[in-house]
C-alpha cells in the first residue's frame, strides 16, 4: 500500500517530504522508452475530428471534438483559425467532454405527477411530453393570449425556442444575461458612443499600452481571447491598472493595484476625469472633433478632486493621480475595460457611462490599443412567414425603465406573481438553458412566481435546481451531439463557425431545434419550421454566404475580409457616432430628458453594520457559473467554494483555516450549507468573497450537491437600476456563524 | 537533446487548463492528475504578492525516483525524460515517497504514473498537451542543449528559479519570476 496517494488537486504551497540526498550513479538514457499500454493504445487510435463551437460559456470558441473508433469523445481542441481561441481552449472548453460524459445528465422526458399524494416525476415519451406542452400552450393562448407564456433562456437552445415563441405570438422573452449581468454597460456605452459593447468586447488588448480593469477579473473569468491578449499585453510591457477591493489574479499581474473600498468606484472615475481635465492630459483634438458636452463635464468634475475621492474610496490622492497620468501617457492606446458582470449597486449604467466617458476623454474608442470597430457577418434568415405581432411583450413589462433594451427577467417574475394592478399577467414559463434558481437574486420571489404559474417547462442537459420545479422536463442533448445555429462573431475580422454533431445524442436526449420544431408542428406552425433537419437550415445559410456545410465541416471556421472599413479611425477622419448628436456624448440629453443625471454622479451606498461583511462573489477560472460544477472533468479542480476572510476578521471571530461556517444575511436568510474558511490577505476586512455557482441543493447533481454555499441564495436585497432595470446584487451583507443554524431543523 | 519546460509565473493565471488537457490527452483517471496548480500568497493587505504556477514531474537529471526503483521501471530516456514502464512497476511506492515534488501517484490499475512531457506527442513533433493548450501561453518547451532555442534564450535573459533546489535533483522545469 502506498502512503502518498495524491488526489486532485493541490492548491497550496509546496511542502517537502523526506528527501534522499545521496547521489548514486544514474542509468541515464539506459533504456528505450516504452509507455504504458493504455497510452500506447491511446496514441495509436485513429481520431476523427468534428467541427464544433463550445457551449460551456458564451465565448463560443470554435473547436474540434476528437472521437475514437468506438465513437467516444476523447478530447476537444481549439480551432487554430478561430479568433476567439486561436487554437487554445480554456479549461472549461477542454473539459467540455465532461458535459457529454456526465452520468447525472437528464436522460428522458419527465412529467410531474402525483402518486399516493406525493408529487414526483414519471418518465414519459417525447410524444406524450410534447403533446402535453402543445395542449397547454393552446389552452393558455385561448384564455390569456400567447403573450402570457414567457421564455426565460440562455445560449444556443434559447435561440431555437425564441423562434418558436415569436412564431407562436409571444415575445415575452428575457435572459439573466441582460438585467443580471451586462445590461448596464451596454446601455451606458450605447448612450455615450451610440454602440453596445457586445460580445466579445471590441477591446484591442493585444496592442494596448494601458489596460484598466474596474472590478473586472480577467484570468479568473476565462473570456478566452481576452485572457490570451492580456498575456500578450504583459509580454509587451503594458501598464495594467486594477481597481478591486480584492487582490484578484489580474491585480497580481498589475503595475498598479488600487484596493478600493467597495461601492465607491464612481468617485474614483470622477476624480480621474478631474485629473485628466485639470492637468490637461485628455486628448484635446479627439474630444474637440468627436465629443460633445465637454464644457458641462469640465464644470461637473471640477469639484471631484483626488482629495475628495480619497475620503470615499480610501485610495490615496497621489495614487489616483499616478494612475490617471499613466492612462494619459499611454492614450489613446488605453482601455478602461467596460467589464461584463456589472450589475452591482443599482447605479451601474451611470458607472458604465463614467467608464465610457473616460475612454472618450482619452480618445480610446476607435484607436489602436483602445477599442476597435468590430465587424460581423449577417447570417441570412432561413425563409419563414412573418412573425405575428404580439399585443404586448417584454417592452411593456419593462416600460418603467426607459432605456431597457432587452427583456428584464425580474419584471417577468413580477408579472407572474398575481397582484391587483396586473396589466400583463404571465401564466406559463419555458426555461431553456438557464438555472434561474442560481442565477436570479431574491430566490423567494422566483419561487413564488414559479408557484403561481399554471404550467412550466424546463429544457436543460442537467438536472439543475430549476428542473425540480417544472411540470415537464425535457432533456436536451449537449452541444457535442447536435447541429446548432451558425456562430457569427463580432471581432477584428468577421468569421463564422459551425457546430456539427460529433456523436449521436446519448440517452433519450434531443436538440433544442428539434424540440422547438416538434412543439411548433403541434401548434400548427409548420410553415415556420420548413425543414426536416436543422442541417438543411445551416446548409442553406452557408450557401448564401458563399460556402457549404461540406467545406465548413472540414475547416470549422471561416474568416472573411472586412468590408466596413478600417479597424480604427484614420487621421482626422470624419465619423458620425450613432448617438442623437452624432458625437460621443459626455453630456446625455437623452438621460436628462428622462429625468436622469446627464453626467454621472457619485451616490453613497449602504455599508455593512457591525458584525456584517459585504458579500462579494466572482468567477473561478475552471467553472461557468453553476452549470459546470458537476462536470466530472472540472469538478475535481474545484468542487466547493471557500469563504475568503481577511486575517484580521479571522482573528476577531476566532476563525481557523478550513473551519466550517454558515452565513446569515441582513434579511436573516441562512445559507443552506456550510462553507470552509479561507484566511487570506487577498481580501479586505470589510467584505468576504466566494466563487459563484456552488452550493447546489439538487441531490441529483451527485458531485455538486451540498458543496459550498450559493452566493445567490444570500442575495435577497436588490437595488434596481432606474435607467434600464438591472438588478444591483452587491449590497448584501452577511454575518458568519460558527454553529450549525440548521442543527434542529430538517432541510 | 535535453528537454526542458519553462513556465512564466508572471503570466500564469492558474486556470488549470493544463491539468484538464493532460487528463484528456493521457487518459488520466478522473480524480488523479499528472500536473496541478499551486498558489502562494505573501505579504499583508494591501502589499501582497501572489504566485500561481503549474507544477508536474521535474524530469530531474539526478532523479531520486529512478535511483530508488527496485525494478528499473522508473528510468530516463533520451532527452532526459523520466518515464515509468507500467509493466515493470510493482507498485511498491518507493518512488512516490522519494519524489520531493510529490509528482507521482499510483494509478488505479496498480502502477505508478506521472508526467511524461507527453513523450508520445514529442515523437510526432507536437508540444506537450499542457503547453499547446495554455491560454496565456505562459508555458514553453524545448531543447536546452540548443543555445538558441526559446527555452535557452528565456533562461538566459530572464530571472528564474527551480523548485526545491536544495534537494539536488537538477530539475528541468524552470519558472520565470
Amino acid at each position: 500500500m502506498i502512503a502518498s496517494r495524491r488526489k486532485f488537486i493541490k492548491i497550496s504551497a509546496l511542502g517537502l517530504g523526506g528527501i534522499l540526498a545521496s547521489t548514486s550513479a544514474l542509468n541515464i538514457f539506459g533504456k528505450n522508452s516504452y509507455l504504458n499500454e493504455k497510452v500506447v493504445k491511446n496514441i495509436s487510435k485513429n481520431f476523427k475530428k468534428t467541427a464544433t463551437y463550445c457551449e460551456v460559456c458564451f465565448w463560443k470558441c470554435a473547436a474540434w471534438a476528437y472521437t475514437n473508433e468506438k465513437n467516444e469523445i476523447k478530447k476537444i481542441i481549439g480551432n487554430d483559425d478561430d479568433t476567439h481561441c486561436n487554437g487554445r481552449l480554456c479549461p472549461r472548453g477542454t473539459g467540455g467532454v465532461g458535459m457529454y460524459h456526465d452520468e447525472d445528465r437528464l436522460k428522458t422526458p419527465l412529467i410531474r405527477t402525483t402518486i399516493n399524494g406525493e408529487e414526483t416525476y414519471r418518465e414519459a415519451s417525447w410524444d406524450e411530453a410534447l403533446d402535453l406542452i402543445a395542449s397547454k400552450f393552446k389552452t393558455i393562448k385561448e384564455t390569456h393570449g400567447a403573450e402570457a407564456i414567457a421564455l426565460l433562456k440562455h445560449g444556443s437552445p434559447g435561440s431555437h425556442l425564441e423562434h418558436l415563441f415569436k412564431a407562436f405570438g409571444s415575445d415575452t422573452i428575457a435572459e439573466p444575461a441582460y438585467a443580471q449581468c451586462r445590461g448596464p454597460r451596454e446601455t451606458g456605452f450605447g448612450l455615450t458612443f451610440g454602440s453596445w459593447v457586445g460580445s466579445p468586447e471590441p477591446t484591442d488588448i493585444r496592442d494596448t499600452k494601458c489596460l484598466v480593469l474596474i472590478g473586472s477579473h480577467i484570468g479568473e473569468n476565462m473570456h478566452n481571447s481576452q485572457v490570451q491578449e492580456m498575456s500578450d499585453a504583459i509580454d509587451n510591457g503594458a501598464t495594467i491598472i486594477t481597481v478591486d477591493p480584492r487582490f484578484s489574479t489580474a491585480a497580481s499581474k498589475s503595475t498598479h493595484w488600487l484596493p478600493i473600498k467597495p461601492a465607491t468606484d464612481i468617485a474614483l472615475l470622477l476624480s480621474w476625469m478631474h485629473v485628466l481635465i485639470e492637468e490637461e492630459l485628455y486628448n484635446k483634438k479627439y474630444v474637440e472633433k468627436y465629443a460633445m458636452g465637454f464644457d458641462e463635464l469640465k464644470a461637473h468634475v471640477k469639484q471631484f478632486t483626488p482629495e475628495w475621492a480619497y475620503g470615499i474610496t480610501t485610495i490615496k490622492p497621489a495614487e489616483i493621480r499616478k494612475a490617471a497620468r499613466a492612462m494619459a501617457n499611454a492614450a489613446p492606446a488605453t482601455i478602461i475595460h467596460p467589464g461584463r458582470h456589472v450589475t452591482w449597486y443599482g447605479d451601474d449604467t451611470q458607472r458604465s457611462r463614467a467608464i465610457a466617458i473616460l475612454n472618450g476623454l482619452l480618445g480610446s474608442w476607435g484607436n489602436r490599443g483602445g477599442f476597435y470597430f468590430k465587424e460581423k457577418i449577417k447570417v441570412p434568415t432561413y425563409p419563414h412567414p412573418a412573425y405575428p405581432e404580439p399585443k404586448w411583450g417584454w417592452h411593456n413589462l419593462g416600460e418603467q425603465y426607459p432605456f431597457a433594451e432587452m427583456g428584464i427577467t425580474s419584471e417577468i417574475i413580477k408579472a407572474t406573481i398575481p397582484s391587483d394592478d396586473q396589466k400583463h399577467p404571465i401564466k406559463a414559463w419555458v426555461v431553456a438553458g438557464t438555472n434561474l434558481i442560481n442565477t436570479l437574486p431574491e430566490r423567494e420571489k422566483t419561487i413564488e412566481a414559479i408557484n403561481a404559474v399554471d404550467f412550466m417547462v424546463v429544457i436543460d442537459t442537467m438536472p439543475m435546481e430549476i428542473t425540480g420545479y417544472a411540470d415537464v422536463v425535457l432533456p436536451e442533448c449537449t452541444y457535442l451531439e447536435r447541429y446548432d445555429g451558425i456562430r457569427s462573431a463580432t471581432n477584428r475580422t468577421p468569421s463564422i463557425a459551425v457546430r456539427t454533431p460529433a456523436v449521436k445524442p446519448k440517452y433519450d436526449s434531443k436538440p433544442a431545434w428539434w424540440i422547438s420544431k416538434e412543439i411548433g408542428q403541434r401548434l400548427g406552425l409548420e410553415a415556420y419550421f420548413n425543414y426536416n433537419d436543422f442541417e438543411e437550415v445551416i446548409e442553406w445559410q452557408l450557401n448564401k454566404l458563399g460556402t457549404s456545410l461540406d467545406e465548413m465541416k472540414k475547416i470549422g471556421v471561416k474568416n472573411f475580409e472586412r468590408t466596413s472599413g478600417p479597424l480604427f479611425l484614420e487621421e482626422d477622419q470624419e465619423y458620425e457616432f450613432a448617438t442623437p448628436s452624432g458625437k460621443i456624448e459626455f453630456y446625455s440629453q437623452q438621460l436628462a430628458n428622462q429625468g436622469f443625471d446627464p453626467i454621472p454622479v457619485y451616490t453613497h451606498h449602504p455599508e455593512p453594520s457591525q458584525g456584517f461583511y459585504r458579500l462579494n462573489y466572482g468567477r473561478s477560472p475552471m467553472h461557468t457559473f453553476s452549470r459546470t460544477i458537476n462536470n466530472p472533468n472540472l469538478s475535481p479542480l474545484k468542487d466547493e467554494n471557500t469563504l475568503w476572510v481577511n486575517p484580521k476578521v479571522a482573528r476577531i471571530l476566532d476563525l481557523k483555516k478550513n473551519q466550517e461556517v454558515w452565513l446569515k444575511n441582513q434579511d436573516n436568510i441562512l445559507s443552506t450549507f456550510s462553507i470552509k474558511v479561507r484566511v487570506t490577505e487577498r481580501v479586505r476586512w470589510d467584505s468576504v468573497y466566494m466563487y459563484h455557482g456552488f452550493g447546489h441543493n439538487n441531490e441529483k447533481l451527485t458531485r455538486a450537491f451540498g458543496k459550498g454555499i450559493s452566493d445567490t441564495e444570500l442575495i435577497s436585497k436588490v437595488v434596481v437600476d432606474p435607467i434600464m432595470g438591472g438588478t444591483g446584487l452587491r449590497g448584501n451583507f452577511v454575518s458568519i456563524l460558527t454553529e450549525n443554524p440548521h442543527k434542529n431543523t430538517e432541510i | 537533446m535535453r528537454y526542458a519546460m519553462v513556465i512564466d509565473t508572471l503570466k500564469c493565471v492558474g486556470c488549470s487548463d493544463c491539468v484538464v488537457a493532460c487528463q484528456t490527452e493521457n487518459d488520466v483517471p478522473i480524480g488523479y492528475c499528472r500536473d496541478w496548480i499551486t498558489e502562494t500568497v505573501d505579504g499583508t493587505y494591501p502589499n501582497i504578492l501572489l504566485e500561481l504556477k503549474s507544477e508536474r514531474c521535474n524530469h530531474c537529471a539526478n532523479a531520486p525516483c529512478v535511483r530508488c526503483c527496485p525494478t528499473g521501471a522508473s528510468h530516463i530516456v533520451e532527452g532526459g525524460i523520466v518515464l515509468v514502464t507500467a509493466e515493470e512497476c510493482i507498485g511498491c511506492g518507493a518512488c512516490i515517497e522519494s519524489c520531493p515534488y510529490d509528482a507521482r501517484y499510483q494509478h488505479p490499475d496498480g502502477y505508478v504514473d506521472k508526467c511524461t512531457f507527453c513523450h508520445h506527442r514529442l515523437q510526432k513533433g507536437q508540444l506537450p498537451a499542457c503547453v499547446s493548450v495554455c491560454p496565456t501561453k505562459c508555458m514553453y518547451f524545448g531543447d536546452l542543449d540548443n543555445p538558441n532555442s526559446e527555452v535557452s534564450l528565456l533562461l538566459k535573459n530572464r530571472k528564474h528559479k527551480t523548485l526545491a533546489p536544495e534537494a539536488g535533483t537538477d530539475p528541468h522545469v524552470f519558472y520565470l519570476i
